[in-house]
This record gives structure tokens, sequence and C-alpha cells, in this order.
């Protein structure tokens, strides 16, 4: 769910695995064109001639839920690092290249992957696939300004979390809700964590799984495979593969007790009510990705938007509430999240909105779904497919997230298909699975010395679904 | 290993030479149609068939800076619930409608101008264009509605004023423009938002939806003689015009002020202000350039290469050009640790000092100019976009081939223009700093205010 990045430009993707696997309304999504390198580089291209533009991603598959115990936030901690310098290419050089090159970049890390971007006009492609391809095994970086980026980091996690009470519930919240997985550590890490991060432990993990056949790239715009093949074999053809470790995840024991968390902050005037409740993935071994396409459908159902249940019951119906939707991410290696946000009115007592939420998940678990409803779920999702065409940046990302959890790319293009195969059982299997109050972290912001049963929480309308375009201005 | 690329200084230029030879860019250049309709509406257009996606973005000039006094917050409000029932549908009916259809319809008040932007496939486009239509002239404000977005703008109030950025802007419009329309809060006051009533937001439909203060662009798979049709449709029962937007031209005030706003935290939010420059002055494309060099995006400004990456002071800093209709901004803004404020600060003013006086170097120049022009591009990669984009050239009142023009007005940008606007503009004294949190350093602040007291501000709602 959440995302850390060199600088704050991407925001949440929050929603966007809606379309994590999204694809067009006929056949085929994003249509795109595949081949592998010697190496065991897979690579990917995405034709759009919108613009004389390409997106060039490489994905790593590693990410923080990899990182070694003690030393959460390493893998973010490298993402920094990587736009420090190589043996050829001095520090500051690659932002300034790139820039020059009117090239706009950045990296993003997850807790399954660590991607690394540049869009920029297509006849400077093969620059950056030379830049990217050298930072893939020459990092070379001092350990003084290490700890001039590890000072940064300290920053953006102070920015992005300590200081927005919203932000610190959510990872007190995952915190709570995964016993083993590793997802209950933040993808920035633990502050004090952070704080003992060395160029050592950031050169182990680089020299462990950045390796060429342990990556993706994924080049969407105005170009095709004919094209992009040599270009793609002279850059990153030459880097020889290696061994890399197997990505051994703890999993789950089995979860017996209702959770609750409260965050108390004198700065929080709106309060806010959550429930996460664990779910799979399409990533998950042994999940039955039947199971993961019924959620998505029953994610749009419950809390996409003002004709979603919840909003009707909360917001329209009761009063009770500003917001209501929920969310559900299943791009994930691990078993994820299926998360519902209300936003109460300021005058709405917490207690009843948490049971104006059980009541519309008690109504589904009954088995209340209307084959009209569900029709029209499928069909608005079908529609969400042909917009995520419509972009550079979104194809690409949707992409490379699917393969580096080990989709393929069969699966990306055949969801608008699997969708349209949801079935009301299917839809009721799901839920009754996942709507289990012992499987799930409820989670409470309220200001200081209000008691957690009084309130409401942020305008998070349910899914914070606006697209993270490429707005890198 | 053999992914190498040459050495030194010399290795952007060897590569980009190589590339040129390699990839040569087609030619895909944005052709912007003046589609004008028989009832004498135009758009503009930009055909693209590729995707079966039609996009629209339009807007009335006035927006919130027009509320009447008292009622701040009225052009936000509307915004909300034009789609909040119209016609024979009410609330519920006509968002069923648009999700059935999977159609994005949304509106939002500026300072300047009241937007709207929708969204649909072209299966759904008739559906679409008549919902629009529904909206803009027949918008119903029933009760329920009003009442259910009253509250939900008064909480998105509540959430945003214990929010540092929301604290320094709400600070800094405050003392920089008192008295004038854009010193006043977009969403209103929990009091002004409590005031508004139905007939408010009619009068607002009334005298700000008319024709002589609309633009309108429109990209995607639709040809110019249906959209003809489609513009008399949705816009020509409107108004010929209302009342003059009477918001007087203005300079923000407090040059040189310090203001601290009270909170406590890990971090301080930033910012730091001074008066910008004119859409249309000579040197407007010079004061960008300046701009991007100073504080633009990436990573090799001035301000993020000195505060960030050579001294770990803030994961963000970065500035911006501000021009509303009837005042110019430069703006600079950053979060960072309590301790670091100070040193922050003095860092700032030193860059402000040092280009003022010697201006930029000529790599500084040509590096800016080369990204700025080489990125252009990438703001068009989506129907939504590219819309977005034009609606916006027609707000600031730039001529319908500005595109193709926009490249060539940054690389005519000198030297010596830039030395010359920079001199103009920047004042290091004259800066207006609004610090919110609690820093280490003493700033000797002109005013010192309370942020509980700032929130309780806006959300005293004028009863009891």
């Amino acid at each position: 769910m959440y995302l850390s990045q060199r600088i704050g430009i991407l925001a949440l993707l929050t929603n966007l695995f809606l379309m994590a696997s999204a694809g067009p309304g006929a056949a085929r999504v994003f249509d795109p064109e595949t081949f592998t390198l010697d190496n065991g580089m897979q690579v990917v291209v995405i034709t759009n001639r919108n613009a004389p533009v390409v997106t060039h991603m490489v994905w790593y598959k590693v990410g923080a839920a990899d990182e070694p115990p003690g030393r959460s936030g390493v893998a973010h901690f490298l993402e920094h690092l990587m736009f420090l310098g190589t043996g050829d290419v001095p520090e500051g050089e690659f932002s300034n290249i790139v820039a020059r090159s009117g090239g706009q970049e950045n990296a993003f890390t997850a807790w399954d992957y660590t991607a690394y971007f540049q869009s920029i006009a297509v006849d400077r492609l093969p620059l950056v696939m030379e830049l990217e391809a050298d930072r893939m095994t020459n990092l070379a970086v001092s350990a003084e300004r290490a700890l001039v980026e590890r000072n940064v980091i300290i920053e953006e996690r102070r920015q992005r979390v300590d200081d927005d009470p919203s932000a610190r519930l959510n990872e007190q919240m995952f915190a709570a809700l995964f016993l083993n997985n590793p997802y209950g550590r933040p993808i920035i890490g633990w502050e004090h964590e952070i704080a003992g991060l060395t160029l050592d432990d950031a050169l182990a993990f680089y020299r462990d799984w950045y390796a060429p056949n342990n990556a993706t790239l994924v080049v969407s715009g105005d170009i095709d495979a004919e094209t992009l093949r040599p270009l793609a074999e002279r850059t990153y053809g030459r880097i020889p593969a290696r061994a890399v470790p197997d990505r051994n995840r703890l999993v789950e024991p089995a979860h017996a007790v209702e959770r609750r968390v409260v965050l108390r902050d004198e700065s929080v005037v709106l309060p806010s009510w959550r429930r996460f409740y664990l779910a799979p993935s399409f990533g998950e071994p042994g999940a039955n990705p039947g199971d993961v396409y019924a959620l998505q459908v029953l994610n749009e159902i419950l809390g996409a938007g003002s004709t979603s249940r919840l909003y009707k019951a909360l917001v329209v119906d009761q009063g009770l509430a500003v917001g209501a939707g929920s969310s559900f991410s299943p791009s994930d290696l691990n078993q994820t999240a299926f998360a519902i946000f209300i936003t109460p009115r300021a005058d709405a007592d917490l207690v009843a909105v948490e049971a104006a939420v059980d009541a519309e998940i008690a109504r589904l678990l009954d088995g209340d779904l209307p084959e009209e409803e569900l029709a029209a779920a499928r069909e608005r999702l079908a529609i969400e497919a042909i917009y995520a065409r419509d972009s550079l940046f979104g194809p690409a990302r949707t992409v490379g997230q699917a393969l580096t959890i080990g989709r393929a790319l069969e699966d990306v293009e055949s969801w608008p298909e699997r969708i349209r195969a949801v079935g009301v059982a299917d839809v009721l299997a799901a839920a009754r699975t996942v709507f289990d109050p012992t499987r799930a972290v409820t989670g409470m912001l309220v200001p200081t010395g209000e008691a957690a049963g009084q309130m409401a929480g942020r305008p998070e309308t349910g899914a914070p679904a606006a697209g993270v375009e490429e707005e890198i201005r | 290993m053999s992914g190498r690329i040459g050495r030194g200084p010399f290795l952007g230029a060897a590569l980009l030479l190589l590339c040129l030879a390699v990839l040569p860019t087609r030619s895909h250049a944005i052709e912007v149609q003046r589609v004008i309709s028989p009832g004498g509406i135009e758009a503009w257009l930009v055909e693209s068939h590729r995707v079966p996606v039609i996009a629209m973005e339009f807007a009335f000039r006035g927006g919130s800076s027009v509320d009447p006094e008292g009622r701040e917050g009225l052009a936000n409000l509307a915004s909300t619930l034009l789609d909040e029932g119209a016609g024979d549908l009410d609330a519920a009916e006509f968002q069923q409608r648009l999700t059935d259809a999977a159609i994005d319809l949304s509106f939002g008040a500026r300072a300047d101008a009241f937007q709207g932007s929708l969204k649909t496939v072209t299966t759904h486009a008739d559906e679409a264009f008549g919902l629009l239509q529904l909206a803009l002239t027949a918008p119903r404000f029933d009760a329920d509605a009003v009442e259910r977005m009253r509250a939900a703008v008064l909480a998105d109030i509540q959430r945003r004023v214990a929010e540092p950025d929301w604290l320094g802007r709400r600070a800094f419009y405050d003392v920089a423009y008192e008295g004038h329309p854009y010193g006043r809060p977009l969403r209103g006051t929990a009091a002004t938002l409590a005031a508004i009533t139905a007939d408010d937001l009619r009068g607002f439909v009334a005298d700000n939806l008319v024709r002589d203060r609309l633009v309108v662009a429109v990209t995607g798979d639709i040809t110019p003689e249906a959209l003809a049709g489609i513009l008399d449709e949705v816009f020509g029962a409107l108004p010929a015009g209302g009342p003059p937007v009477a918001v007087p031209d203005t300079r923000p005030g407090a040059a040189g002020m310090t203001v601290l706003v009270e909170r406590s935290g890990a971090q301080s939010f930033m910012m730091l202000a001074q008066p910008g420059i004119g859409r249309d002055d000579p040197d407007f494309y010079a004061a960008y350039v300046l701009n991007h060099i100073l504080g633009g995006g990436g990573f090799t400004s001035r301000l993020t290469q000195q505060v960030r990456e050579e001294r770990g002071l803030t994961y963000g800093i970065f500035s911006y050009l501000a021009n509303f209709r009837h005042s110019d901004l430069m703006l600079v803004m950053s979060s960072l640790s309590n301790d670091n404020v100070g040193e922050a600060l003095a860092v700032i003013r030193a860059i402000w000092r040092d280009v003022a006086e010697n201006g930029v170097s000529e790599d500084e120049l040509a590096d800016a100019q080369t990204f700025l022009t080489g990125s252009f591009p990438l703001q068009f990669t989506s129907t939504e976009r590219i819309a977005g984009y034009l609606r916006r050239v027609q707000l600031e009142n730039l001529p319908i081939d500005h595109i193709d023009r926009r490249n060539d007005l940054v690389n005519a940008v000198t030297r010596e223009a830039v030395a010359r606007v920079a001199a103009r503009l920047l004042d290091a004294e004259a800066l207006t700093v609004v610090v919110v949190g609690d820093p280490e350093a003493d700033l000797a602040p002109d005013l010192r205010v309370p942020a509980a007291s700032l929130a309780a501000r806006e959300l005293n709602d004028g009863g009891s």
C-alpha cells in the first residue's frame, strides 16, 4: 500500500491495483510485446504513439519485505543511493544528464519491488538505458555521502509518517494486522533502524539482489519491440546473470483475536475509523486467484465512489459520515489487506459508525447481492480498463508490478475476462473468507482526550483512486 | 562488466550524439482545432481516435474570488453540488447514472475560475454530455444534498486545519492579501459555510455559469462536427453573460515579514513568498527559467542541491511561480526538522543574494532550457492532460498555437534576461517567511500565532 520514494511525487498508489491488472475492454488490455535477454532479463514493450516519448522502467524483484531483520528501510535507503554515482558517472551526474535531456525521473520502493524510471523523449531512450544498466552493477558512493542521504530519509520519514497522524495510524495498523508477514514493517523502516543503517548494509543488499536475471525492463510509449531489442541487448544484455537468493517469505499463522488500535493526537480535529482485513493477493502461494478477482469486484460494490454500499449507508441514508469507501490492492507476494475507511461526521458516535459498517458486511454475508448490482460493477471495471490504456506511465507500472510478483503478461491481458466471469457465488464465498473479525484490525484516530467512541475520519471517500500519473512537476 | 559507458564530463554529450543517430524523433505535432458551434460557443479540440475516450475540460472565469462577503466558500460548495441532483434526477439517481456508465464528472472552485472535468468512453458520450447539461442548467440543490455536502466541506476544513502546510498558507494569505478577495479562505470558514443558503447557490449559478466567461477544451475520440452540436446542447441554454468580475489587481503585502505559527511536532513547514511576475510580462519566460534553476522540479535545482543533497536538511524543497489573474507570486516550500530551519533559511537567502547579484551561468541556462523544452511533450500523454493544458492556455489568454510556440519562447531566453529578471525579483531581505512548527532557531518573528487559534478561527461556526 505504501511506497516510499526519492521525492514525493507519486503519492500513494493505493487503489491503482484496481487496475493492478487492468486492461482493455476488448480482449486485450495493453497488447504488450515481450522477449527475454540471454542473461534472463525479461523485457516488455507497450507501444503508445500519442507523443514522441517513452517511460522506461527497471523493476527489481526485491523490496522492503526482503530485508534482513534489524535492517528495516535498507531497500529504500539503497534506492536513494542509486542516484549518487557509479565508477563512471560522478555524483549528481545521473540526474543532471537525465534533466539535460528533458527527462523526468524517480524511483519507488514497495514491500515486493523496487523500481526506477525515466520519462523522456524517445530519441534519448538509449542514453537512459546505458545509465540504468550502468548503475545495476557499478554503484560507487562514499560513506560520507551515504550519511547525508540517511538524514534525508529521516526527514522523509518525519514528513510522511511522524507528522501525519493518519499515516502513523496506518503504520500501526499494519504492524498489528500482520503477526509474522514482513508487511508489518514499514517500507521506509523504523526510525531507530534507519538511524543505524550503513553504506555497507545497502551495498550488501545491492550485491545480493540487483542482477539482470532478477529484474524486468518495461518500456511504454513511442517504440516497439523490434526497435528496442538491439538497444536492450547492447546495454542490459551485456551484464552477466548471477545467482540471487530465494524470496522466502514468512507466512501468517492462524489469527485468533480481534484487534483494536487507537491513536490519540492533539493535532487531530477530524477523527477517522478504519478496518483492515487480512486478504489474499495475486502473488501469495496457495491463494486462489478466483478469490482475488472476486474481491476486486466486491471492492467496487462495497466501497468505490458515491454509489457504493458503504457510502450510501453511512453518508447518504444514515448521515453518520462524510466519506466512506474501501480499498484493495492485491498485487503483492504475501497476504495483503482489504481496507475500509470511514470519515465520520464530527458529531457522530464512532460506535454507531462501526455498527453501520458491520451491518453492511452482515447484509452481504447473508447473501444479499443482486445479480444486477454485480453486473453493473463488472461493466464499470471493464470501462476502467479502457481508461487505463490512456496513459504512458500507468500501463508500464501495472505490467511491471504484475510481473514482479510472479504473474504472467497473459494474466494482465485477461483481466477483463476474469472480472467478467466473477459470479454472485464467487463474491459471497470470498467475502465469507475475508470478513472474519478475528482476522482484522480496527483503527481509530481521535483527538487527545476523546474517548474512542465518538469521532470521524478523514474524507477518504473510500478509494483514493486518483491515478498517479507522471506528474513530475 | 560490459555495461560501461564513457567517462567523465563528456559522457552525456557523447551519448546524446549517439542516441540522436539511433532514434530520430518522429513528428507528433499536436493539432489544435478551433471549433465554433452554430450557437457561437467556442472550444479547442485535439482530435484523437487512438483510445475510445473523450475528455472535456472547461471553466467559467470568476471562481471563489467573487464569493460575496460573508458567503466565503460559496463557489466551492456549489462545485460539490452540481452533480448531486439535477432536472428530474435526485442526487442518488444522478450519481447512479454516472456510475453505471463509468463517467467521471467533477467540478472544482479555484481562486479565479470555476472548473469542470468530464471523461467518458465514446459509447456513453451521449449520456455523459446529457448529464453535464443537466448539472449546469438545472441543478436542484435539494436540502438533503446541500446538508450532506456542507458537512463534507466542513470535514474538509477540519482535516486541513490540522495540516502544517495548510496552516502556513492560511497565515501567509492572511497577511499578504489582507482586505483582498485572495486573502479569504476558498472553502470558507465554519461560520460562512453555515450561512450559505440554497438561494445563494442558485444565485451563484445564475451569475457565474454564463457563456461569456466560458472556456472549453476537448480531446479524444470525437469529430469537430459532432463537438459543434454538443457544445450548443450542453452550454447553449446558459445565460449570455452575468455581472462583471470586480476583483482588483494587487501585489502581495507583508514584504520582509516573518510569521511563526506555533505548533509542536517533529518538523516545521516553511514557506517563503515574494512578488512574482505577470504572465504577459516580457520577461515572464526569463523568470520561468530562473525559477527552474532556483527550485524547479527534479534534483538539479540550486535549492535541492544545497539544502537537500549537500546538507541533508530536508526531503524536499521547491519553488514555483503562482500566477493568479490579479496577482503574481513566487513561492518556496519545504518541510524539515525543527533543528534545520535556521540553517536552511540562511542557505536560501544566500542563494537569493547570489543570483540577484550574479545571475546564473551559461551552463545552468542551457541545462534549464533543454530540460524545459525536452520535457514539454511529457504533458501530453493522456487525453485528460491535453485537454487540461488547453484549458489553462485559454484561461491565461494565450494563443491557440501556444503549444507550437512555447519551446521557442523558452529557448529565446538569454543569460542577460535571466540576470535582469533576477535582479528585479529576488530580494533576500524582502521575502515573507512563514514557519509552522517549533523551530530551534530564533526567527525573531513579527507575528506569532498559535496553530490552535488559527484553527479555532476557521472552525468557529459563529453560533453558540
